[in-house]
């Protein structure tokens, strides 16, 4: 049974926005400490004492007053109950703790790395939309051939492991053409292949999507009306079929800033790029747990961010959902 | 077209099964052989992907990693759907309340994106073989429970089902006979598609250090001992990392043919 | 006087199909020429030849409008033309808008591509021509996204859009399938207001009765060439072709009940031939007498709406109550309400005199076999994994009688082994019905059972619906928003709107003497076969 849309004429669109984004507010709170629960208790399940970690591990042989000494510093010695509330005090002023190998702040690690990380990101991000606009537009125009041939090219980029695409563009364009640095120089030139590396394989996702909504678009009886009024192929395009296409590339937004950080850690390893990805592989490798703690919550955070600019952008481009 | 890129697909599947069962056959030498004085041997005739710093033979170790690498893809993804299948059955077939509590339970799990999950997995009960493949299979389940509950819920009110209702079909009936089965066609599809992602993602953890652990002949782990070589020796990760992209093509090429044809049959 | 448009063995094939060859016809100023035909007739090809949209190849001795050989026109003369000669109003009234853009802006389109009008003249021109085009609040409806707006609004818009630049031909293909009767006849009004004003018209539909409403002159396509043509009332009253007599055979609209809609038993199985079914058990001989279902002041409430009001009625048994009423009236909930897919908020259904709603289904389960549906969607109602010979023996509780099932229902019992999505409209329809006829039931609901069948596929179907109901004793509960199509099946009828029943009683009696307003405007809006 349809129910009667716009039976409220024009009122929906605006009066829906402030419901939603209590709503969204709610959600991402929820999450956030849901996430910090989540690690916290996670956490408490390491095999070993947490104290003897902060004293560098159990390699440190370190003394039982040292011990006693530590987990009271870091009230350790409390029941779980009141170090959980402790936690997300903490949490909530924005002390994320005191790296343990660094024996820094971790906020203050956060902050040092997360400019590159980002500046990383959005960049490759930017590229891999234009190469997947690239793709799609041309199989969009150019029929089957190319609609084949950028299937491959999708199939193929979005198959290729990070580190190995990595590796191959250091072989060709460093080792082999010596045309750009093997490792992260500071400025545009050092920050050519770790974009490409990032951004390959995402175009490939981006790509393959924009292009099924886009033919979709394109067989679709408005575009027919479109062309039947007199409208060029090329105002199809970018009128009719950009929009339609714009709605799942919208969608991997989410999807594809979790793949952008994973491929960081990767990427930023190989070129030895300072970065959030490197910090976090480093914390792991040495078990540093409020540092990976630290970063989790970070990218956690960046999560619901991204995914709440999406939903924003999604209700901008698609209506119906307004009215919903 | 497409029916090409199956069979290639398809054909380059059943070369990594083969393998994978009996490397012998396609690389009869010993994968673990060492001869001191053929190391950092180029790609040649007698050594077709070179050789490493023992003097072993790249594509041997290459041929004879193939079983242990499909086994961590494919067991990671089977961990991963089958924790996907127990919440995505949960959220689409259970009460509102059920599903409302699993989405929020997964939207949380989502918010740990990419392969963060897996690494944190990996703080906690540290790295391995055994351990980096449970952290994949986790990483990954999020997303395919996602899947399988839009699925259940589509399915679930399929026009079909309600004609099984009308005929004095009963829940389980229903369940058993119409709703299973088809959300079982797609899950095939998934199962393909996720081997090769796995098999990149737990080889990723592996040239970082944190799965297979060099000497053993895994893809990962012999990326991981090539890491420190990379600029000078470069064929000691590129073929590892070849077939890595290869099983991966494969899977995707042989999972989206299927796809394409559960669709337009 | 030369012909506005002049088209002389047009020819078009995709790959080595031909779809289309051997089509020639002329169009004046002020006049409407119709293509009539079923799917796959290769209408809609020849419609969009003459745009030079159809993405095969097109030949023709002569394809012409005006002066522009469109055979031979280039691109940018065909954009050209496109929009500002020649007017569109393409096939799926509610899908030929694009969803993420307002209205207006669809409109403006036509004139941004044609003209010279500033951004603010362009705006101002739009609200005048949906105002011209009878669309109430034109201010509004402008800024509104296509899903806010009705079928037939949606309709008027995409019209204002293929009349803004005032072109010299319009073409309409199917301009108002899928539409409810009294919007199509608004609709059917406004063309021939344009036509009127000198706009020539090339109307596109597989409906014999809108055509001849508009239309002077009548092409009638088959299998991608035209059987017959000449003036509207030559063909209709005098058909040569054989073709041309089956469509028109095939209307059911004024035909008496039970009256063949297809020629002849052949393709059917006959009345006369013993059931090949048995039929239900014989119940006594009182229960003759009594209602197999009655419904008793049904009511059900979706949020603020109320989709069934108070509506009651009986069936009896081996007779067809029709249910008519157009989108929106409720009758699919109702009939989902008859079938215990949903609960009425209150009062209550009883089959065969005993209490159907309000138990529990578990309770329900063993008397279902009593009661079966078809809908109008037969093949989503199909497990897509499933034979047809496993979906019939699924029914019948056993695969032995699925071939005589298979021919009860006019299908080759071959056909069990494959899959209803490789069967035609038709097929699926029957295949459907011999599903719900497997259990051997009491009463069938049929939910809008032929309505996007081809006219000819549709006789067939509602003759077999005929043949089976004298030949098992069925009882139809037959839901339509076809006014033609009920009145040709039923013997009791409903008449619906807005959730409630305003007239109800023997079919003759109400539609040859309505009471009530909704009904005659109804009436009135249903166009008929001279």
């Amino acid at each position: 049974m349809a129910l009667p849309v716009g039976a409220l004429p024009g009122s929906g669109a605006r009066r829906s926005w402030a419901p939603w984004a209590l709503l969204r507010l709610g959600g991402v709170a929820f999450v956030l400490w849901a996430v910090a629960t989540v690690t916290f208790f996670a956490i408490r399940l390491i095999p070993g004492d947490p104290a003897e970690a902060i004293l560098g591990g159990p390699g440190s042989q370190a003394s039982a007053a040292a011990l006693a000494q530590a987990r009271a510093d870091y009230g350790l010695d409390q029941p779980l109950v009141v170090q959980y509330l402790h936690y997300l005090g903490r949490m909530l002023r924005g002390d994320l703790g005191v790296s343990y190998a660094l024996k820094q702040p971790v906020i203050a690690v956060v902050g040092e790395n997360l400019g590159g990380t980002l500046l990383l990101a959005v960049v490759s991000l930017l590229v891999a939309a234009a190469i997947a606009l690239a793709l799609a537009a041309w199989s969009a125009r150019g029929g089957r051939v190319a609609s084949a041939v950028s299937w491959v090219l999708e199939v193929v980029a979005a198959a290729v492991p990070h580190f190995w695409l990595a590796i191959s563009l250091i072989l060709l364009f460093s080792t082999t053409l010596g045309w750009l640095p093997p490792v992260s120089v500071p400025g545009p030139l050092g920050l050519v292949l770790p974009v490409l590396t990032l951004a390959l394989p995402l175009s490939g996702f981006l790509a393959q999507v924009m292009r099924e909504s886009i033919l979709d678009a394109m067989a679709s009886p408005f575009v027919l009306a479109a062309r039947a009024r007199g409208e060029g192929s090329g105002g199809v395009f970018w009128r009719h079929a950009l929009r339609h296409a714009a709605i799942p590339a919208i969608g991997l937004a989410g999807w594809a800033f979790g793949s952008l950080i994973s491929g960081a850690v990767v990427v930023e390893t190989i070129f030895a790029r300072p970065g959030l990805g490197r910090s976090l592989l480093s914390a792991v490798q040495q078990r540093d747990v409020p540092l990976v703690l630290g970063v989790v919550l970070v990218v956690a955070l960046g999560y619901m961010l991204v995914t709440t600019l999406t939903d924003l952008a999604d209700r901008l481009v698609d209506p119906r959902l307004r009215a919903a | 077209m497409r029916r090409v890129l199956l069979w290639t697909g398809v054909a380059a599947l059943a070369f990594l099964l083969v393998a994978a069962i009996a490397p012998g056959l396609v690389a009869p030498a010993d994968p673990l052989a060492i001869h001191p004085t053929q190391s950092f041997r180029a790609p040649s005739f007698a050594h077709l992907f070179g050789t490493d710093e023992s003097g072993r033979d790249i594509f041997t170790r290459v041929i004879h990693g193939t079983g242990a690498s499909l086994l961590i893809g494919i067991s990671a993804t089977a961990i991963g759907v089958g924790l996907a299948l127990v919440f995505g059955l949960l959220a689409g077939l259970g009460p509102r309340w059920l599903d409302f509590g699993t989405t929020r339970f997964l939207e949380v799990l989502f918010a740990f994106p990419g392969l963060l999950l897996a690494l944190l997995f990996i703080v906690v009960y540290g790295p391995g073989v055994m351990t980096s493949t449970i952290a994949v299979g986790l990483a990954t389940a999020p997303g395919y429970a996602r899947i399988i509950r839009s699925r259940v819920l589509v399915v679930r009110r399929a026009p079909y089902l309600e004609a099984a209702t009308v005929l004095g079909r009963g829940w389980w009936s229903r369940l058993w006979r119409h709703l299973l089965p088809n959300v079982a066609g797609s899950l095939f599809v998934l199962l393909t598609l996720g081997i090769g992602q796995s098999i990149v993602w737990a080889s990723s953890l592996s040239y970082l250090g944190l799965g297979a652990v060099p000497p053993a002949a895994e893809w990962g782990a012999m990326l991981s001992a090539g890491r420190t070589y990379l600029t000078s020796f470069w064929w000691m990760t590129f073929f590892p990392g070849l077939f890595i992209m290869i099983s991966a093509v494969a899977t995707t090429l042989v999972g989206r043919g299927l796809q394409q044809r559960t669709r337009h049959p | 006087m030369t012909a506005l448009v002049s088209v002389r063995e047009l020819a078009v094939s995709f790959g080595a199909a031909p779809v289309v060859s051997g089509v020639s016809f002329d169009l004046q100023p002020a006049q409407c020429v119709a293509i009539v035909g079923e799917s796959g007739s290769g209408k809609s090809v020849t419609a969009r030849a003459l745009l030079g949209l159809t993405g095969g190849t097109v030949t023709a001795a002569e394809l012409r409008f005006d002066t522009t050989d469109i055979t031979d026109a280039s691109r940018r003369r065909l954009q050209r033309l496109r929009g500002r000669d020649i007017g569109f109003i393409s096939q799926g009234a509610l899908v030929a808008l694009d969803p993420l853009r307002p209205v207006g802006r669809e409109i403006a389109d036509s004139l941004r591509l044609h003209g010279s009008l500033s951004a603010i003249d362009r705006h101002a021109r739009v609200l005048d021509l949906l105002a011209q085009v009878g669309v109430p609040n034109p201010a509004l409806r402008a800024s509104q996204r296509p899903d806010e707006l009705s079928g037939g609004l949606r309709q008027r818009a995409v019209i204002a859009s293929a009349i803004a630049m005032q072109p010299r031909l319009l073409i309409a293909d199917e301009p108002t399938t899928a539409l409810d009767t009294t919007v199509q006849a608004g609709i059917l009004d406004l063309l021939e207001r344009l036509r009127v004003e000198g706009a020539a018209i090339l109307l596109i539909s597989h409906d014999l009765a809108v055509v001849s409403r508009l239309a002077s002159h009548l092409l009638v396509m088959s299998g991608g060439s035209v059987v017959e043509s000449g003036p509207t009332e030559r063909v209709l009253a005098d058909p040569q072709h054989p073709y041309t007599r089956s469509l028109i055979a095939a209307v059911p609209t004024g035909r008496a009940r039970f009256e063949r809609l297809t020629s002849g038993p052949a393709a059917e199985p006959a009345p006369a031939e013993p059931a090949p079914v048995e039929p239900a058990p014989v119940e006594p001989a009182s229960l003759e007498q009594r209602d197999v279902l009655a419904a008793d002041r049904l009511c059900r409430r979706f949020g603020s709406l109320l989709a069934v009001d108070d509506v009651s009625f009986s069936l009896k048994r081996g007779r067809t109550l029709g249910i008519v009423g157009e989108s929106g009236s409720g009758k699919t909930t109702l009939a989902r309400l008859v079938l215990a897919l949903e609960q009425p908020d209150s009062g209550d259904v009883s089959l065969l005199g005993e209490p159907w709603t309000g138990v529990r289904e578990s309770a329900r389960r063993a008397r279902r076999p009593r009661i079966g549906a078809i809908y109008q969607d037969a093949l989503s109602s199909f497990d897509p994994r499933w034979t047809v010979g496993r979906i019939l023996a699924d029914a019948r509780g056993g695969a032995a009688g699925v071939p005589v099932l298979l021919e009860s229902v006019g299908l080759s019992p071959d056909i069990a082994g494959r899959r209803p999505r490789h069967l035609s409209g038709g097929q699926q329809q029957r295949v459907a019905i011999a599903r719900a006829i497997a259990p051997r039931p009491d009463i069938l609901v049929c939910d809008e059972p032929v309505s996007s069948l081809d006219v000819s596929v549709q006789a067939q179907v509602l003759d077999l619906l005929d043949d089976l109901q004298r030949s098992l004793g069925l009882s139809y509960l037959f839901i339509s928003h076809d006014l033609g199509v009920v009145r040709h099946m039923s013997d009791d009828v409903l008449v619906m709107r807005d959730g409630h029943v305003v007239e109800s009683g023997p079919t003759e009696a109400v539609f040859g003497a309505p009471q009530h307003e909704y009904t005659k405007g109804l009436i009135a809006a249903t166009p008929q076969l001279p």
